[in-house]
């Protein structure tokens, strides 16, 4: 089943490597955004909208002008014609009008929304101007719920006459007929509350301007440099050889950082106009209003049997709320919540409508396994309760309608409009697999008999459910690697290190395809000065499309280094063979590597894939919930995946366990928590609560490579995103099943205690 | 999240101290371990013209153990609390409550005089006065003065010191030995404020009727509460389920606290009840 | 106002005001950027440093009140070249991803098993709660940090 990869010497490739990266970031030597000063810069802070919706009457920033070290404040009258927007990254042809303006001028949407800059000498006499500058707003009705949204009532763009840019159609056979043949069905509601990714760096930027070279430099550049760059390049009006995205060390991506966001603009606005080096460093307070917001999805959901448990159909809605505006990738988690939904399940007829609509709060973009999370959630819901509904044991179904690997490739639904990749299919696996990996490891035959069960004061509860992944989001990924004078090899790739262990990464890939031992690879990557053209790290690509564009230059390496060893040693490339970083003659003669330098190798790799790939898995989870207190504690949690070709398994581990930790504070605790007037509730990290290391300390992983991804010669898949996808759905099943004497249904997340007790409590008084 | 522009002074005196405050006329402000106000102030909730940090005052770091009870300093740290020994037996409901202050970092610099004079109804330290009928000693330019726990938490950070007043030190009364007590917190995190704790203490006769019932509630009101009813309906009965099942109720018929995004105030009602079963039995059946 | 005081045991001078944070004027003022600052408002545990023994928030303590004092920071952590047993023990478990956390988590731990070289699980986790970690659902660091503790019993032993 393995794909027919190149021979080497080295086995870099698999083997549970430690990192490169970790000895700068161990010693305190890693060298994040705001470790970074430039002489004579300035600090920007930014005024934001202290109101949901309104009218700006005015805007006197004369105090704060007056005050020592404040040298500019820059509002939306300082930017000459039209207000710039910031381009989408997956344009469709609904949602243009709702682009997100890189400062208010007329109207704010939404509480934080920038509406002024004050650029200082420190960031504390910044922090000081934004307390004295005079902002007077007339508010208007906010739109902060559903029904508010939908109704067109209130419009947050008079000039487009609704609320709703864009309502995704998700389409397979014929639901309807599906339906209307089905012995069974199933339909319920369910929400996920908006939260965000939360890296532990804040975003930063450091944008400087060359007046005389006429070049824009922006430091802080992160999953999608050389996009940004062509963005900031149209928006400032630039050639895009005139601005340089400069990736530093990044803490932490996760899908919502490395977007362009108002902020960007304005920084590297601030700069140009003034002549000054401007530097911003996000605070936490404003990073939770600031960046993008994600997975506030309702549905009304609704799948089809057979009476033995097979899926004949879906269909529903499912409505979004993306907030203010539509950002670069708002879209994202609205079309992949229809597309994924039936996930690793063969579901031979889905119609689904997924509803994007505006509202005032944050605009909304992704984060970590966007769509997929909600979707999962909603099937898995649904999977549980048709069993019982059909008398099926929780596995059985389950083992009825996994795709195996005799459908591959296996297609998904088609979603309309399209922006750019309306049909997709998973590309090989067997999904029976990790499930029965789990089933067996989980020791679910023996935990069964615990559903349900009131242990010391505790009602225990398992559940089972699947998931699949995308990964590998195209369409190129350039490389490239050039002999360094010390005879290491220098690969430059587009590809962008969020903190997810790149440098390894490539290293092992190169080191391997090259057979050279990894300490002569050194990885530069992220920043637009390395390539002419590069995509980035985002949807679960940079293994698998940087790694793959790593195994084309690596050829072509090896290709020019014969070259230059056949002409030193007088003969033909072909009497000419490369191993190890030596090249040799039949009669012995050899020329190292190193000592090529002068005759120069420098070439580049690229990799063309516009087909994703879906790793594809399966997690159990065993809680116990105390109904006195409404707590959930997560007793065991067992996830295993198949990743097509595991490059590294400490790394691909990591990023598993990691993602399923994530996934426990989305299914508990972190809720980006609104009032009806569309304010903020939650400002701080004592309010946002992301899981602690005493929370969940029990995570188990098992990685498979049984079937390696047909679209790329490395057989890998994206695999940065999964560990989060099956928790909600999982975890929920787990406390339904726990909580099964009560009838509650936990459709509503997160489950914080207070709502678990009040389940347990209404469905008492309903007793 | 700057912190906003203010003038710093470390006397070494607590005159001195008083008369810095004086002379800041209402908006200089003590400085204990800082672990509670100087995120206020990097919200720019408070913009004092002066800081009087009080770590260079002598004496104010002491845990004294005598007849009358325990006397904490001031600036007595929660890490010095828990560290301490003796509290297990002198009055072993501070530890218990102490255990769920906020986390490592914070327990090695807050302190026991910044959290009586901070007033948060959700932090365990004010409950523990109020429970325990602690006398708070303070000093101001009017003078030295006690105030009881019960006259110092006015409201929800909120105390009746006034501005140029410093704590310098909390008296827990004596603890008898066979005192049966417990301390059940629940917050969503570790750490985290508590969406509801209890602390109780009561002392029994021979045939186990309970009398003396203190019980303070955490987090479910303005100001750290004392549940008067429960404690009277607690008196004179002996811990059974029944027992347990009634002064539950009854704490939770007498609390009304607010809902937020955290936990509604139904939930929070209820819990006082559950949290103040639990501790009474684990007081009951704690053996002695 | 100038402060003195000594930072990973050189004599050390910074010109602050009384608003800098300890953390800010070790990164800003003493250029030791290895002190990171996630929140500044003390929940985050990422600026922690290790002052006179004590791990403490070096967003929620004011840089005047370190005149006199002892800071450690992750730099002074660190050797002149090579790992720490508990900097490799954190290579060796992939206790890291992005890296962000990692300097609070290692004086957080450099103190507590300075202390308490025989800290059990549960110790570690509980001490670690102060320290958000987005990457690796902590379930690496507590590994690292247990086989770590085998190097503090051995240097207590050696004292």
């Amino acid at each position: 089943m393995k794909p027919a990869s190149h021979h080497t010497q080295n086995s870099y490739v698999g083997g549970h490597i430690e990192r490169v990266e970790d000895y700068r970031f161990l010693r305190g030597e890693g060298q994040y955004l705001d470790d970074v000063s430039r002489p004579g810069q300035w600090q920007a802070a930014f005024l934001r909208s202290p109101v949901a919706h309104g009218r700006i009457v005015k805007i006197d920033a004369s105090a704060a002008l007056a005050l020592p070290g404040v040298h500019a404040v820059v509002t939306a009258n300082d930017i000459e014609g039209e207000i710039p927007t910031i381009p989408f990254r997956r344009p469709n042809p609904t949602i243009g009008p709702y682009a997100q303006p890189i400062i208010a001028r007329d109207k704010v949407r939404y509480y934080g929304e920038p509406v002024a800059m004050v650029l200082a000498d420190s960031a504390e006499l910044a922090e000081d101007a934004l307390g004295v500058i005079v902002l007077d707003i007339d508010t208007l009705p906010p739109v902060i719920a559903r029904e508010a949204a939908m109704s067109d009532k209130v419009l947050l763009f008079d000039e487009v006459k609704t609320n709703v840019p864009t309502v995704f159609n998700a389409d397979k056979g014929d639901a309807e007929a599906a339906f209307a043949a089905a012995d069974y069905t199933i339909r319920d509601q369910f929400y996920t509350q908006r939260q965000t990714a939360l890296p532990m760096e804040t975003r930063g930027l450091l944008a400087e301007w060359d007046a005389k070279l006429g070049k824009l430099s922006v430091s802080g550049a992160a999953k999608l440099p050389f996009f940004n760059r062509k963005a900031m390049a149209k928006m400032m009006k630039l050639p895009e050889e005139a601005v340089d995205y400069i990736e530093l060390d990044v803490g932490g991506g996760f899908g919502a950082r490395g977007e362009f966001y108002p902020e960007d603009y304005l920084v590297a606005f601030g700069a140009r106009k003034f002549g000054r080096p401007v530097k911003w460093i996000e605070d936490r307070r404003e990073h939770l209003m600031a960046i993008g917001h994600s997975r506030e999805c309702s549905s009304d959901v609704e799948l089809a049997f057979s009476k033995d448990g097979v899926i004949l159909g879906m269909r529903g809605s499912l409505y979004v709320n993306v907030g203010a505006y539509v950002r670069p990738n708002g879209m994202t988690p609205v079309r992949n919540a229809a597309q994924f939904m039936s996930g690793p399940y063969r579901v031979p007829a889905i119609h689904l409508d997924a509803y994007a609509f505006v509202s005032n709060k944050t605009p909304a973009g992704t984060y970590r396994g966007p769509g997929r999370y909600e979707g999962c959630f909603f099937i898995e819901r649904l999977m549980d309760q048709a069993a019982a509904g059909l008398g099926i044991d929780r596995l059985e179904i389950r083992r009825r309608n996994l795709i195996t690997h005799a459908e591959m490739p296996y297609p998904l639904a088609t979603v309309l409009p399209s922006d750019g990749r309306a049909e997709t299919q998973c590309d090989s696996g067997h999904h029976l697999e990790p499930f029965e990996l789990v089933v067996k490891d989980s020791n679910w035959a023996e935990k069964a008999a615990l559903q349900g069960k009131l242990i010391d004061g505790r009602y225990h509860g398992i559940a089972i459910g699947s998931f699949i992944e995308g990964g590998a989001s195209g369409p190129q990924e350039n490389v490239r690697m050039e002999l360094h004078a010390d005879g290491k090899v220098g690969l430059y790739a587009g590809s962008s290190a969020i903190g997810q262990g790149l440098e390894t990464i490539l290293s092992q890939i190169a080191a391997d395809a090259l057979e050279l031992p990894m300490e002569r690879i050194e990885v530069f990557h992220g920043s637009t000065t390395y390539l002419k053209e590069g995509w980035g790290s985002f949807g679960s690509r940079a293994t698998v499309m940087g790694g793959s564009a790593v195994l084309d230059a690596a050829k072509k390496f090896l290709a020019a280094f014969k070259i230059h060893a056949a002409a030193r040693l007088g003969v033909t490339i072909e009497e000419v063979t490369v191993s190890e970083g030596v090249a040799r003659t039949a009669d012995g003669r050899s020329v190292p590597l190193a000592e090529v330098v002068k005759d120069g190798i420098n070439v580049d790799g690229s990799f063309k894939n516009q087909t994703p790939t879906y790793t594809y898995g399966t997690s159990f989870a065993h809680v116990a919930v105390d109904a006195g207190t409404g707590h959930v504690e997560v007793i065991d949690y067992v996830v295993a995946d198949d990743v097509g070709r595991i490059i590294n398994s400490m790394t691909l581990h990591g990023q598993v366990m990691g993602a399923a930790v994530q996934g426990f504070g989305s299914v508990f605790s972190e809720e980006l928590v609104y009032s009806d007037e569309g304010q903020l509730m939650v400002g701080s990290l004592a309010d946002y609560l992301v899981p602690l290391a005493s929370d969940y300390p029990v995570v188990r992983c098992h990685s498979l490579e049984s079937y390696p991804s047909p679209t790329n010669p490395l057989g890998a898949k994206g695999a940065g995103e999964g560990g989060i996808i099956p928790v909600g759905g999982v975890v929920a099943n787990a406390v339904a099943n726990a909580l099964s004497s009560f009838g509650v249904k936990p459709n509503v997340l997160p489950l914080s205690p207070s709502r678990v007790w009040e389940m347990i409590e209404d469905a008492r008084a309903k007793a | 999240m700057k912190l906003p522009h203010f003038d710093y002074q470390a006397p070494a005196s607590l005159d001195e101290a008083v008369a810095l405050l004086v002379a800041g006329d209402g908006g200089a402000r003590p400085l204990a371990g800082g672990q509670s106000f100087v995120p206020i102030m990097a919200f720019r909730l408070a913009e004092p013209s002066m800081l009087v940090d009080l770590r260079k005052i002598p004496g104010l770091d002491q845990i004294e153990i005598g007849d009358e009870g325990v006397r904490i300093g001031a600036m007595v740290r929660w890490r010095d609390l828990l560290d301490d020994a003796r509290l297990a037996s002198a009055l072993p409901l501070l530890p218990a409550a102490i255990d769920h202050v906020a986390h490592y970092q914070i327990r090695n610099r807050g302190t026991v005089g910044g959290s009586l004079a901070h007033a948060d109804p959700a932090a365990e330290m004010p409950t523990i006065a109020l429970t325990c009928d602690a006398v708070i000693d303070v000093i101001g330019s009017k003078g030295k003065r006690s105030i009881p726990a019960a006259d110092l938490f006015t409201g929800p950070l909120m105390t009746s010191l006034d501005s140029d007043e410093i704590i310098t030190s909390v008296l827990l009364p004596a603890w008898p030995a066979s005192r049966r007590w417990g301390f059940q917190e629940f917050s969503r995190r570790r750490g985290d404020f508590a969406l509801a704790g209890i602390a109780v203490f009561y002392d029994e006769d021979a045939s186990g009727v309970v009398a003396n019932a203190h019980i303070g509630a955490i987090s479910v009101g303005d100001t750290p509460l004392r549940l008067s009813k429960a404690e009277a309906a607690l008196n004179g009965r002996k811990i059974d389920e029944a027992t347990l099942a009634e002064v539950a109720a009854v704490a939770s018929g007498e609390v009304d606290p607010n809902g937020d995004i955290h936990a509604s105030a139904r939930y929070r009602k209820a819990l006082v009840g559950t949290l103040l079963s639990r501790a009474l039995s684990a007081a009951a059946n704690r053996k002695a | 106002m100038k402060i003195e005081l000594e930072v990973n045991g050189a004599a050390v001078s910074a010109e602050v005001t009384p608003r800098m944070t300890l953390a800010d004027c070790l990164r800003h003022e003493l250029h030791l950027t290895g002190t990171h600052v996630g929140c500044e408002h003390g929940v985050c545990g990422a600026c922690t440093v290790i002052v006179n023994g004590d791990a403490v928030r070096g967003c929620l303590m004011l840089a005047v009140q370190a005149q006199g004092a002892k800071v450690t920071t992750v730099e002074g952590l660190s050797l002149e070249e090579g790992l720490t047993p508990l900097q490799q023990a954190f290579k060796h478990h992939h206790a890291l991803q992005c890296g962000f956390c990692t300097p609070g988590m290692l004086t957080t731990l450099h103190a507590l098993l300075t202390d308490e070289p025989e800290a059990s699980e549960e110790r570690i986790r509980d001490v670690i709660s102060g320290n958000i970690c987005r990457c690796t659902g902590y379930v690496p660091i507590i590994e690292a940090a247990m086989d770590a503790r085998a190097s503090y019993q051995q240097s207590r032993g050696d004292k």
